[in-house]
């Protein structure tokens, strides 16, 4: 068989749009947070809802506090009777489907949404904790970061990564959103800081974990002919992927994300990456848990195993070191959108892309990585390399 | 560009149960298998999944789609859910058709899965929160209001009467006599519908679907790979799929607008011009008997109030001019939300390839049509099968 | 390709309860933001009054009210109090509660309704109960008008409506 891709057709971001992000968000409704969003993507695009050809939103029912949240999408998205689909996916996976619609040679033009009011769910924890395995994990009665808990562990152990190299993680991703305008969760911490803060589930301490934030994002996708007739700076997708891994958490090895290797191995081939630290000019990686960005890197094959926590130590993954990761702040420092939050990093892609990221802004900034993950207790993360060329 | 032309080359189907012993995963599993087996693949062959399944609230699991996963193969392989509601059904094939029509990936598998009955006391509870939370939960409806609403609107619309509406319960629940799966198939006659009870004036007990536990699941497959497989590749001739606004109370309930659009969508794609006659075997969702004849409407295969009428001539019968849920519908196989939407699609796939058994529609129908139906009065996704 | 024998155990209500199983009550709770459009509306109902938004593009008057217009991809230009009275578009007289238990012989029926509002666009309607009325004397086409609450127990609810009655 030949080597297939979604991407034989070219496929450019040409309108993004962002409302947050926020601990709480009371004065919009989500829909008003979507509409906004909405209205910036479709400005920016120079697109009517009307002319956009489908619509697409990543969600989940128990994050919304609905069940079949996709009855309450359309109208925000002015996508009232048109083809509008809900997949329970993060947002690169979202954005994954809107590239291969448009392979399809039958839609020119898709708009993507997601969005997050964490802060409405009042009850977070046993929300995360309905995501358990019936029978053979939620009857163990343990807050659900203990599976994090139990994978930053074996993580360290087998890599030779150390939690004070997480505390690093944390410490530069937190004062890379003091530059980040968006960002909800940016502080000047120090390392001493983090490894004192209260424990969640050893060696997972409190500011391991990133805190929730409210946000809409939106963002409009174009077939090549289109975008260039729409946009003057289209950020072309060059490779796009999403994998789910070991579905069970209890016959996964821990050391590394499946999901993120396999992931990166679609769709570097797709995008002609061969070495990553070279080809790439930054990377938005997914640090949920501080301990994250460090087993990302390795499995993406950024970092080889055991070394992600030396580059990070180094400089190498600072804001102006060889390969800047999470110069938005991350989830860490922008706070965690759940189902948005891949679209956050693929927002800054595009701005650092469009070299409109102000004093965030990478030199000469050709080529990006963007990556997700679902969360516990998931094994399944989407992957994306955009260029301004 | 030229377009690239997708089949579904298997099928699997599980029984619809009130209360399956079996968990999700392992439902999910038996319809993969079997619709792998069919295909004469095996699991390495697949490329990429795309699962469909209703509510989390159902399985009682939040990101149900990530728990669902091991059992509908999709460990380390590109997989994602799809959610439309009861459209989903429907959907999970057209899902399955953008992956196999981009060019991602030459071997697609499509599952749907449902386990209702772990929602205590009653499934029927979880349909409080598909409601506004602000603006209707709080006068505790319950999902048979608004079909209640609905049927009294189309009725009252054309002047049908309850003999009209119960015909179809009458038709698909003997149908259903003749399918393997079925949950409720029973030769019922108009008077058992009109006798049993009253749940929500006009509807009775048996002119609604009942709760079920069942998965289903095909196989799709690019030309070339399609045409190494079988000998009788059904093809996706169309596909289509609208979404009405959230404000249903706003829009006139007695004609499904936003079913209109999406066969609009699906027969534009697969060059259909006169559904009526083109048409020749159609499976329109049917959780409520008044349902097929709403859909029957939205779908174009008959003028709007019509559909009662032709159903009483037997236009709709195994034999008749076009046989309409020959399979016994969700009414007589069950309603396992998103299976039973996968189920239409492969009854028709089956009616396509005379391989329908007892059940087969007589003249070799060529082309056949399925709808799903979803959300708030909001959802239609139409597919469009050609042998 | 036949389907034949088809896989999956169904258990009767007797082996159902026979059968090991796990239970799990989740406490799923959330507070959703309201935002304007309908924070505006629920505060209106407070006052004992039906709010709207208008949109001079297109010119509906929609219920509810709404920060934006969602066909015309704008903000709404203002919002506007419109009757309590309205025109039933279509009901039913419901035997169940929202969790399928049966209403007792001696409870009242629900009567929800779709209420076309007046003062609205045509066709501009919501959900409500009917009460004060006989079942069997419900008709579409019936008018109907708004019972509050006392104004000093209306919390800013869709329940601060009682029911809309014949009148």
């Amino acid at each position: 068989m030949e080597e297939e891709s979604i991407m034989k057709e070219r496929v450019a971001i040409v309108g993004i749009g962002v409302t947050g992000f926020s601990s709480v968000s009371p004065s919009l409704s989500f829909k008003e947070l979507t509409y906004t969003a909405a209205v910036k993507a479709y400005h920016e695009a120079g697109l009517h809802p009307k002319e956009i050809d489908s619509f697409i939103t990543a969600s989940e029912d128990f994050m919304e506090g609905y069940s079949i949240f996709d009855e309450y999408v359309p109208d925000q998205m002015g996508a009232v009777m048109r083809p509008v689909q809900t997949v329970t996916a993060d947002f690169i996976q979202a954005l994954g489907i809107g590239c291969m619609m448009i392979n399809t040679g039958r839609f020119r033009t898709i708009a993507v949404e997601a969005h997050s009011k964490a802060s409405n769910v009042k009850t977070l924890n046993e929300v995360k904790a309905f995501a358990l395995d019936p029978v053979y994990i939620r009857p163990l009665k343990e807050n659900a970061d203990f599976l994090a808990g139990l994978e930053m562990k074996r993580f360290l152990e087998e890599t030779g990564n150390t939690e004070e190299q997480c505390a690093e993680v944390i410490v530069k991703n937190k004062a890379n959103a003091l530059n980040n305008p968006y960002a909800a969760h940016a502080a000047s911490l120090t390392i001493d800081d983090v490894l004192s803060s209260p424990p969640i589930s050893l060696p997972l301490k409190e500011l391991d974990a990133a805190k929730p934030a409210d946000g809409a994002i939106m963002i409009v996708l174009a077939s090549e002919k289109e975008a260039k007739a729409l946009c003057k700076k289209p950020i072309w997708i060059r490779g796009i992927s999403w994998f789910s891994g070991q579905g069970n958490p209890w016959c996964r090895d821990f050391a590394y994300a499946d999901y993120a290797q396999l992931a990166a191995q679609k769709a570097f081939a797709m995008a002609g990456i061969a070495n990553p630290l070279k080809d790439l000019d930054f990377a938005e990686i997914c640090d949920e848990y501080s301990y994250k960005e460090l087993q990302h890197l390795e499995s993406i094959g950024i970092a080889r195993k055991g070394e992600a926590g030396f580059l990070t130590q180094t400089g190498v993954t600072k804001l102006g070191g060889l390969l800047p990761v999470n110069v938005s702040g991350g989830s860490l420092g922008v706070g965690h959108t759940y189902e948005a939050s891949g679209g956050m990093k693929v927002v800054e892609a595009v701005m650092q892309l469009r070299h409109e990221a102000g004093i965030r802004q990478i030199p000469n900034a050709k080529t990006g990585l963007v990556q997700s993950w679902r969360g516990v207790p998931t094994a399944t993360g989407a992957i994306a390399l955009l260029s301004n060329e | 560009m030229g377009f690239r032309k997708v089949a579904i080359v298997g099928a699997g189907i599980t029984k619809f149960v009130r209360r399956a012993q079996e968990t999700g995963p392992e439902m999910s599993y038996l319809a993969s298998k079997i619709a792998l087996d069919q295909a004469g693949l095996k699991l390495k062959d697949v490329e990429m999944v795309t699962l469909g399944t209703a509510p989390d609230a159902f399985d009682g699991v939040h990101m149900k789609g990530e728990y669902l996963l091991s059992g509908a193969g999709g460990n380390n392989k590109p997989y994602i859910r799809n959610f439309v509601g009861g459209g989903t059904g429907v959907f999970a094939p057209i899902h399955g058709w953008m992956h196999v029509a981009s060019g991602a990936c030459d071997v697609c598998l499509v599952v749907c899965s449902e386990k209702m009955s772990s929602c205590h006391p009653h499934p029927q509870g979880a349909f409080l929160t598909i409601f506004d939370h602000t603006t209707e939960q709080p006068l505790k409806p319950t999902l048979i209001w608004i079909f209640a609403l609905e049927m009294r609107r189309y009725m009252e619309t054309y002047g049908l009467t309850k003999e009209d509406i119960a015909r179809v319960a009458v038709k698909n629940k003997n149908n259903a006599l003749d399918h393997p799966s079925a949950q409720v198939a029973e030769a019922v006659t108009i008077e058992d519908i009109l006798n049993s009870e009253v749940l929500a004036e006009p509807v009775h007990r048996l002119d609604i679907s009942p709760a079920s536990d069942g998965a289903a699941a095909v196989v799709l497959a690019s030309e070339d790979v399609a045409k190494r497989l079988t000998d009788k590749p059904v093809w996706i001739d169309g596909v289509g799929w609208n979404l009405d606004t959230a404000y249903w109370a706003t829009k006139d309930l007695y004609y499904p607008r936003y079913v209109e659009k999406a066969a609009r969508m699906a027969y534009e794609m697969a060059g259909i011009t006169e559904p009526h006659k083109e048409i020749q075997v159609a499976e329109p969702y049917d959780p409520f008997d008044y349902k097929e004849l709403h859909h029957m409407e939205g779908l174009l295969l008959c003028e709007r109030g019509e559909a009662a009428r032709l159903t009483a001539e037997g236009y709709t019968a195994r034999t008749g001019n076009l046989p309409t849920c020959p399979s016994g519908g969700a009414l007589g196989v069950g309603n396992p939300i998103a299976a039973t939407g996968l189920m239409k699609v492969i009854e028709i796939f089956l009616q396509l390839r005379e391989e329908a058994g007892k059940r087969q529609v007589p003249g070799k129908p060529r082309v056949g049509v399925a709808q799903a139906w979803g959300d708030l009065m909001q959802v239609g996704t139409v597919i469009v099968l050609r042998r | 390709m036949k389907i034949e024998n088809v896989p999956v155990k169904g258990l009767s209500s007797d082996e159902y309860e026979k059968t090991l199983k796990i239970s799990w009550k989740p406490t799923l709770q959330y507070a959703w933001d309201n935002g304007i459009g309908i924070g505006k509306y629920l505060q209106s109902l407070k006052e004992g009054k039906i709010l709207a938004a208008y949109c001079e593009k297109c010119g509906r008057i929609m219920l509810p009210a709404r920060a934006f217009c969602e066909m015309c991809f704008r903000p709404t230009d203002k919002y506007l109090p419109v009757k309590d009275t309205g025109t039933v578009n279509t009901f039913a007289i419901c035997h169940v509660n929202w969790d399928a238990s049966r209403l007792k012989p001696d409870e009242p029926r629900y009567i929800p309704a779709v209420i076309e509002i007046d003062g609205a666009s045509p066709g501009q309607g919501i959900m409500h109960l009917l009460g004060n009325v006989e079942p069997a004397k419900v008709r579409i086409g019936m008018k109907v008008k708004a019972v509050w609450k006392p104004a000093d127990k209306r919390e800013g609810s869709i329940t601060d409506i009682l029911f809309f009655e014949p009148y």
